[in-house]
């Protein structure tokens, strides 16, 4: 429903000669460049811009800034749309649709108004008194309908194909805030030297100088002041840009929207950017926000705020109203008043204060402004536009007709930024308001933020925090004086309070706007004992919406001070947090999404792989080949091939992922012998040794193989998973408790690429690859290296086997790795070599009851995997001694079992839980299973787990139980060593 | 937060590890003493305010620090390397 069209012949800061056409619910409208979707939709006459939360009753716009509560809209479509968009701070640019939202099938008719009926039974915190019966567990039925009825804009589940980017900054001296105070703090630190950053959350510099008539002093102002900022190279003003939260360190999030650029995803160009950015000293100079009255039916359509009327009337060009009651407790309004006169609008004021500044006074009788002095507000009348205001003057009530309603309750500081740090904002009795309770050192205020209404105050002082701020990071050129400051309107403010009060009120009495939290709801939760202002903001959801209460707070404070009798500052606040207004996700995401959202890492054979037929895995950062499509095109199927290929003849596995860490000096062999529970000190050189290594507090960290290059040089290896860990505790070790060793330890996992070779003709395939090499048992016995050369490029040859069959690692430098990987497959292809990938790896380790990854989880201990006997018993080592708490020598501790499974045709899962047959399938059980794969050699499913008691249990039934998928099989515990218990395939 | 390297200079905190607790001086290698172990391990202040903790460069030079930051407001005073 429109009504007039309300757009000013002239006037504004709006851009004529370039209109700007955009869609509210499928209607097509115009505006021009300069307007946001708010001020384009008043000006065409839109008066209903949503419903509201909870009572569906019709709203339109309260304000012309972040802090609106009702005019929100849907953006977009399909992959692009944004829900809960303010229109006040949306930029229109050309082609925007809105939709509006909450209204079935529209907000200018909508169905669920007639919840409104239902209004006694809504009060706040009804769900908690209703939807309980009639059985426990009842809830779980409503809750689909309320969810579906909870929330204003509704989101997509399409992907967002729009970019956005997060960046890092650096400055001396932010300044947040580019009204009078921050353009003059930004002047003052920045003619002192600084690099400065101006955020500015509008498209426009001058906050509250925008309220002013552009054909003004201030306008001249403002734009004297941009452009001196412009012109200082050193100053950088980021306008559209949001600062966010402050964090510790003088960090400071900031949020850039740049729709009017009309980014091109497809071209990289970001839509919105976060920028976290390191300040030496910060100016705060974030303003006020304008309270409204809080009186019956104060939410209809064409109540605004004061302030926001005037700037719809000076920025926008926009009348919002034919006849216009403007009623305040405080000085400001009138110049919202007077400004209306001037443009030939019909305006009354009704003052809630019996003592008015005379000049006030004089001025609205010259402009013929009707004026009424202790007026108090009864209600306002109106459905979907406001028609008019009830006051009581003196006992007498009286009807004001208007079709816009200015209401100014007085102004509250936006302490939201300057309270993030955890220092509560303090109360000040003489402007009825908070102020930031202190600052960091470094951090400054100024201007109204501070309490401070003067624009003579908000420029001296800003000029003066400015020059503070650079003198802090060592800036202090002369800076001069700030430009005079302009003569405005209305200069001052006093005020007088004018709180929300329950007595006597009939009808709905708006506190909160955007939750529909009104002051019957705060006396009810007040009533039922939800009294501290934290309570009553959860249990009344008042403060909670995407306004945050900006509009709401300190009347509900108020309130709250009053039903409790206690002042204002005994009820308190409840605590600031960031985002100050709302921040998409994706925009703190950035970058990091999809494939970016870690590194990922490749091995050096990572091409070879993709181009022969291998399907890759994420395994943690790492993309390892899964299976090859040699051996089949599943999973399940393929590994299977690839294990009998390596237990039959020969296959070769990419294991470059591995850590692998160079240990060297003097002392090498005693840091080996302290760090693994098993001895190194007289490993001889040329020799490999499994070790295993402990936590201080005796648990498995990691496991790996070291081998002896030279008397004072080792090569160790440890999981891929653990690599990172590993090195930093050797490093931990040298740098801060054993200093006296001389030791130096170096990461090398991604110098050299490494492949296991095995399979019983593993040393054919190698006698081929390598001739001239003795490669024989006695030459290379197992657990034995070799270091050699292939064409010049170094080679080092291990034997060791993670398989159970004869098997050799080897490494060369990893840009020659594909290089010997294809000279092993080319030598051994006469053999039958394949490439195995990594589910075979696991499966083959997991017959030969080999602890990897999965039992190595940080609980076990030696013990607990059957590796006790490794510990020695005559030197000391890391863990050795937390190790031999009884409680971690128990018998009835999990520890590591082979488990089989006893029906043929079913399987085993890994975390599967273990009971004992008699036992009840519920709780925690006896154990889990680690591991599991099918066994080629057996012909069944095996597994590795942890049971209860451990092989004590040797021989006996068990059950598995996944409740994950209702499966119950019937295994056995048996040896975790599945095939050749000796170890004989080992030494051939 | 920023932290100052020894070797590197002020660096942002995020090319940094945190390595716990540093106010106690770890056993001897080789020491038998259980307790000894066991409040070097398990037993900690905690404390809201001055703390002595390592941090590890390791997207950096890779050396361990013992820095006192302020657990309240994550001030960090002068570190050094240890």
């Amino acid at each position: 429903m429109t009504r007039g069209p309300f757009r000013l012949v002239s006037g504004g800061r709006i851009d004529r000669g370039a209109r700007v056409n955009f869609s509210l619910d499928g209607r097509r409208f115009s505006g021009f460049k300069g307007d946001t979707l708010a001020s384009a939709l008043l000006a065409n006459g839109v008066s209903v811009v949503g419903r509201s939360f909870k009572y569906h009753r019709p709203r339109g716009f309260l304000s012309a800034g972040a802090e609106e509560p009702n005019g929100l809209f849907t953006l977009g479509k399909g992959g692009y749309t944004e829900p809960n968009v303010p229109g006040t701070t949306t930029e229109l640019i050309e082609g925007l649709t809105a939709r509006s939202q909450n209204g079935t099938p529209s907000v200018n008719l909508d169905i669920r108004s007639l919840y409104g009926l239902a209004s006694p039974l809504l009060a706040a915190g009804f769900y908690y008194k209703t939807f309980i019966g009639p059985r426990r567990g009842s809830w779980m039925f409503y809750e689909p309908f309320i969810r579906r009825a909870a929330g204003l804009g509704r989101g997509v589940h399409e992907a967002d194909p729009d970019r956005y980017e997060t960046r890092h900054a650096f400055a001396d001296v932010l300044v947040v805030g580019a009204g009078p105070a921050g353009l003059s703090a930004a002047l003052g630190a920045g003619r002192a030297g600084a690099r400065v950053v101006l955020a500015e959350q509008d498209s426009l510099l001058g906050g509250s100088l925008l309220f002013e008539s552009p054909a003004g002093g201030a306008e001249n102002w403002r734009r004297q002041l941009e452009s001196e900022l412009e012109s200082l190279p050193r100053v950088e003003i980021r306008r559209s840009t949001t600062a966010f939260g402050v964090y510790d360190g003088g960090t400071v999030a900031l949020i850039e929207r740049r729709d009017h650029l009309k980014p091109d995803p497809s071209r990289g160009e970001a839509r919105q950017v976060v920028t976290i950015l390191r300040a030496r000293a910060i100016v705060f100079a974030t303003g006020a926000t304008e309270r409204p009255l809080v009186f019956p039916n104060n939410d209809r359509p064409g109540v605004m705020l004061a302030s926001a009327v005037r700037s719809y009337l000076n920025r926008f060009a926009v009348g919002c109203g034919r006849r216009a009651v403007v009623v305040t407790n405080n000085d400001s309004a009138y110049a919202t008043a007077f400004d209306l006169a001037e443009r030939g609008i019909h305006v009354s004021i009704a003052d809630t204060r019996r003592l008015v500044p005379s000049e006030l006074v004089g001025r609205a009788r010259s402009q013929g402004i009707g004026h009424f002095t202790g007026a108090v507000a009864r209600k306002a009348n109106g459905g979907r536009v406001v028609k008019g205001l009830e006051v009581m003057v003196d006992h007498d009530i009286r009807a004001l007709e208007c079709d816009l309603l200015a209401v100014s309750g007085g102004w509250s500081p936006a302490v939201h930024l300057t309270s993030h740090n955890g220092v509560a904002p303090r109360y000040r009795e003489d402007i009825f308001a908070f102020v930031p309770g202190g600052f960091a050192s470094g951090h400054f205020g100024a201007g109204a933020l501070m309490g401070d209404f003067t624009l003579e105050g908000g420029i001296a002082v800003g000029f003066a925090a400015g020059r503070s701020a650079a003198a802090t990071t060592g800036h202090d050129r002369p800076t001069g004086e700030p430009p005079a400051a302009p003569q405005i309107g209305v200069a001052d403010c006093t005020i007088q309070s004018h709180w929300p009060s329950p007595d006597g009120i009939r009808g709905k009495a708006f506190v909160d706007f955007q939750n529909d939290v009104t002051v019957k709801d705060v006396v009810v939760a007040h009533q039922e004992g939800y009294q501290s202002v934290e309570h009553l903001k959860r249990y009344t959801t008042l403060g909670m919406g995407t306004d945050q209460g900006k509009t709401s707070n300190i009347n509900a404070l108020a309130l709250i001070s009053s039903l409790r009798e206690v002042g204002i500052p005994v009820a308190g606040t409840t605590t600031f947090r960031p985002p100050f207004t709302p921040v998409a996700i994706g925009a703190l995401a950035g970058r990091a999404i999809g494939q970016h959202f870690r590194p990922v890492r490749r091995s050096p054979l990572h091409d070879w792989h993709l181009a022969h037929g291998a399907t890759m895995v994420e395994a943690g950062q790492w993309m390892r080949p899964w299976y090859y499509s040699w051996a089949g095109t599943t999973a399940e199927s393929a590994y299977i091939e690839e294990m009998r290929l390596v237990r039959n003849a020969v296959g070769i596995s990419d294991v470059s992922t591995l850590g692998k860490i160079d240990v060297q000096g003097p002392d090498a062999a005693e840091f080996l012998n302290r760090l693994y529970v098993n001895k190194f000190a007289r490993l001889p050189i040329g020799k490999a040794r499994y070790g295993v290594m402990l936590n201080d507090d005796g648990v498995v960290l990691d496991d790996g193989t070291t081998t002896r290059l030279a008397e004072a040089r080792f090569f160790m290896t440890t999981t891929t998973a653990q690599a990172g860990e590993v090195m930093s505790w050797l490093e931990f070790l040298l740098q801060t408790a054993w200093t006296g060793l001389r030791v130096h330890v170096s990461s090398i996992t991604d110098e050299w690429a490494a492949m296991a070779i095995s399979g019983p003709k593993a040393r054919a395939a190698l006698e081929r690859a390598l001739p001239g090499q003795d490669l024989c048992d006695r030459r290379l016995p197992y657990m034995g290296s070799l270091e050699t050369d292939l064409d010049g490029v170094p080679l080092r040859l291990i034997r060791l086997s993670f398989s159970g069959e004869l098997a050799y690692e080897a490494y060369v430098p990893a840009d020659f790795g594909v290089a010997l990987w294809e000279k092993f497959l080319a030598a051994g292809e006469s053999l039958g070599m394949k490439p195995y990938g990594l589910e075979a790896l696991a499966a083959l380790r997991i017959e030969k009851g080999h602890v990897a990854g999965l039992e190595l989880d940080h609980r076990n201990t030696l013990n607990d995997l059957g590796l006790s006997k490794m510990a020695a018993t005559d030197k000391p080592f890391i863990g050795q001694i937390l190790g031999q708490r009884p409680r971690l020598r128990s018998s009835e501790r999990w520890s590591l079992v082979g488990i089989e499974c006893l029906e043929p045709g079913k399987r085993l899962r890994g975390g599967s839980i273990l009971f004992a047959p008699t036992d009840k399938l519920e709780g925690h059980g006896r154990g889990h299973i680690t591991s599991v794969t099918w066994s080629t050699v057996l012909e069944k499913f095996i597994a590795l787990g942890l049971y209860q008691g451990g092989l004590r249990h040797a021989g006996e039934e068990i059950m598995c139980a996944f409740p994950l998928k209702g499966e119950k099989t019937r295994a056995r515990i048996v040896s975790p060593v599945f095939l050749d218990p000796q170890g004989e395939r080992l030494r051939v | 937060m920023r932290i100052n390297c020894p070797v590197c200079g002020e660096r942002d905190y995020t090319e940094f590890r945190y390595g716990g607790d540093a106010s106690k001086p770890r056993p001897a290698h080789g020491t038998r003493d259980m307790r000894a172990w066991y409040e070097y391990v398990f037993v900690f202040e905690n404390p809201k305010g001055p703390h002595r903790e390592y941090w590890q460069h390791v997207m950096g030079c890779r050396q361990w620090l013992v820095l006192e930051r302020n657990t309240a407001t994550n001030e960090i005073a002068k570190g050094k390397a240890s």
